[in-house]
């Protein structure tokens, strides 16, 4: 007999306030609170964590990666976006 | 004075390894991974309350005994921890209950320590205080899981909790030890937390509609070396190398 | 590490791959770009993988079983508390590897019981007992030595996931052979008793240790394929050579003789040289005869058949409150 599938959580920890929440991992479990604290007991046992965040990877809506070109490609030559696009004389200092 | 702090310190220092120890037998054994690294983390916050607990009493004691000492060179009937405490792990329902019988209770106990007159206990409190809310936390929703989950998990922990009731009466008992220090400022008046703890196993089990038990006879000696039976196997492994090979350092 | 019996050749499926894909795969690689979990890649290098890993994840949780096994008669508060950190890590590190595994399609209920049916493999090292104190320190040393050898090119490997898996772990690894190299330091200051134990611990693990890198290369079969895919970047006998460099002068500081009359420091190569492994040992032990083999599996379904009930309770629950709320909701509108 095939095992019932207990849900796969993606988990996302905050180490220090000021950064965002990271992608550390994923745990099973079988409902939120379940997951909260599987991933607060699997991620953080070295004191890497302030915040955690769980969510259940079948809500996860992801890119194809066949669509990169499409998706990613048309930024790349948007070099005017970036400030060095910009020459600014040396005496106006930092801007 | 010095006797009696040194005592009390000791019974608390007891619980603590012997549920860590207790415990420490789920590590590799568990029911599934994030489970099995769960009780560890809760074996571990045990193991190091035993040891600040330990190395505190030995102070206390004057003696030269370290924590090593004192935790792998006594005797049953000289191991004072809570009867609840040394009951096996008969299954994961036995497990969680007694976590959770515990947990409200230490939750309150290390509440009301933080405020005790010796500042050794206060800080040991504090630190402990938030290892065991996250214990009560654990243990309660699995208590949910278990009484609302299935059949066979509800018949479980129903015998679980019918079981180990009858050792939850000890937590609350107050000797001349406790009543002499309590009087002091520096123990816990563990009758009065009785109520509080009451009312936080009866909303834990309506959650999962389970009944308390209803048995008024308690069983007590932990706190006197009286023991069940299962101790002096929870110590026979436990101080195996130390006994068999006196007065090493590992 | 754990990858020992990979070194068996994947069976290709015969469908051909699309070359032009193959080729633009095999160029990401070589870019030392990491292929990511949704990213075409050919049906060798999934199945190489999922196999790699999964035996990696089983390796690191029946590896949990011959350390466990002393958890209970820890001689000392401390030495307790780092076991069962170091054996609770071990099971860390299996869930991450069985995380990443499963990126690429497969279950964790199926690769658990694949281990449970035998039909998966996991690392011979962990079917030899553990039979005094001081193996706890030997395997800290040795056999977690060996393993972070393995793990540390891994780091690298080109799968994604893998490659992150293995970058935490190896982080994590960096205790276990401290606290076991320690344990064994504690006890050679100590007295005839403890240092006889060390030396009976290092002379049963010393073998089996070198054996975890593999079979020898002229004996391995094809590791052409995962060589190219960086999934592996060093073969098992320059992995073991390392291992052995590394750690021979730390026996020297240890005290203790290492079982091989063959070792012996090569000035010309700057090598140490040492002794043949006793290979029909090694498969036998892979074939599932070492003294723990049969044991190690039945404590793992064990574990998992007595625990069925409660992974049921918490589906039962989870599935009941969804309803309960399902329920709630329509009762509201
Ligand atoms: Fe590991
Ligand atoms: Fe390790």
């Amino acid at each position: 007999m095939s095992e019932q599938h207990t849900p796969l959580w993606e988990v996302f920890i905050r180490s220090r306030n000021g950064m965002s929440h990271r992608h550390a991992g994923s745990i099973h479990a079988a409902d939120a609170e379940m997951a909260l604290q599987a991933a607060r007991d699997v991620y953080t046992r070295r004191g890497e964590g302030l915040s955690i965040w769980v969510v259940p990877s079948a809500a996860i809506i992801a890119s194809d990666p066949s669509e990169k070109d499409m998706m990613f490609e048309p930024t790349g030559d948007k070099i005017y976006r970036h400030p060095t696009f910009y020459e600014i004389p040396e005496e106006v200092g930092n801007m | 004075m010095a006797n009696d702090l040194f005592t009390y310190t000791m019974r608390l220092a007891d619980d603590a390894a012997i549920l860590s120890q207790r415990l420490a037998g789920w590590c590799g054994h568990a029911s599934h991974l994030e489970e099995d690294i769960a009780l560890t983390n809760i074996a571990l916050d045990q193991i190091g309350c035993a040891r600040l607990l330990y190395a505190y009493a030995g102070e206390i004691e004057g003696k030269g005994r370290d924590e090593d000492a004192l935790c792998f060179n006594r005797n049953e009937r000289e191991f004072t921890n809570l009867l609840l405490l040394e009951q096996p792990n008969d299954d994961f329902a036995y497990a969680i209950v007694r976590q959770f019988f515990y947990s409200a209770y230490v939750l309150l106990f290390w509440q009301a320590l933080k405020s005790s007159k010796d500042e050794r206990l206060a800080g040991i409190a504090a630190k402990a205080e938030k290892e065991a809310a996250y214990h009560l936390r654990h243990s309660a929703e699995w208590v949910v899981r278990l009484g609302d989950g299935t059949e066979e998990s509800r018949s479980r922990i129903e015998e679980a909790i019918e079981f180990l009731w009858m050792y939850t009466g000890e937590m609350f008992e107050m000797d001349e030890v406790a009543t002499a220090l309590a009087e002091q400022g520096i123990a816990v008046d563990a009758a009065a937390i009785k109520p509080a703890w009451n009312k936080s196993i009866n909303e834990v089990f309506a959650r999962a509609d389970l009944s308390v038990p209803t048995g008024t006879w308690m069983q007590t000696g932990g706190r006197n070396g009286e023991h069940s039976e299962h101790l002096g196997h929870v110590l026979a492994p436990m101080q195996y190398l130390q006994r068999a090979y006196p007065g090493l350092v590992w | 590490m754990y990858t020992q019996s990979l070194n068996t050749a994947v069976q290709r499926d015969g469908a051909e791959e699309d070359p032009q894909k193959l080729a633009a795969f095999q160029a990401k690689i070589d870019r030392e770009e990491k292929i990511e979990p949704n990213d075409w890649m050919p049906a060798a290098y999934r199945k190489t993988l999922i196999r790699q890993i999964s035996q990696h994840a089983h390796s690191e949780i029946v590896g949990m079983l011959p350390e466990g096994n002393w958890i209970t008669r820890a001689p000392s508060l401390k030495r307790k508390a780092a076991l069962l950190a170091k054996v609770q890590d071990e099971g860390g590190h299996g869930l991450y590897l069985y995380s990443a595994a499963e990126t690429l399609g497969i279950s964790r209920e199926e690769m658990v019981e694949q281990l449970h049916t035998g039909k998966a493999k996991y690392s011979s090292i962990f079917n030899y007992p553990t039979l005094n104190w001081a193996d706890v320190g030997a395997v800290g040393w040795l056999v977690d030595g060996a393993a972070i050898m393995n793990q540390i090119p891994l780091c690298r490997c080109s799968y994604g996931p893998y490659a992150r898996a293995m970058i935490r772990i190896c982080k994590e690894e960096s205790f276990h052979q401290r606290q076991g190299y320690e344990l064994l330091l504690t006890m050679m200051k100590g007295s005839e008793d403890q240092r006889q134990m060390v030396q009976d611990a290092v002379n049963r693990l010393w073998w089996p240790a070198l054996m975890m890198f593999g079979p020898s290369d002229k004996d391995s079969v094809n590791t052409a394929d995962s060589m190219r895919w960086k999934i592996k970047r060093f073969t098992n006998d320059e992995l073991r050579q390392k291992f052995v460099d590394a750690t021979v002068p730390q026996a020297e500081v240890l005290g203790i003789t290492l079982p091989d009359p063959d070792l012996r420091f090569d000035e010309e190569s700057g090598h140490y040289v040492y002794g043949e492994p006793n290979w029909e040992e090694f498969y036998n032990s892979i074939k599932g005869n070492g003294i723990c083999n049969k044991q190690r599996l039945k404590d793992r379904v064990k574990a998992h058949t007595d625990g069925a009930w409660v992974r049921e309770a918490a589906l039962a629950y989870a599935r009941k409150e969804r309803e309960r709320r399902e329920a709630g909701k329509q009762a509201a509108e």
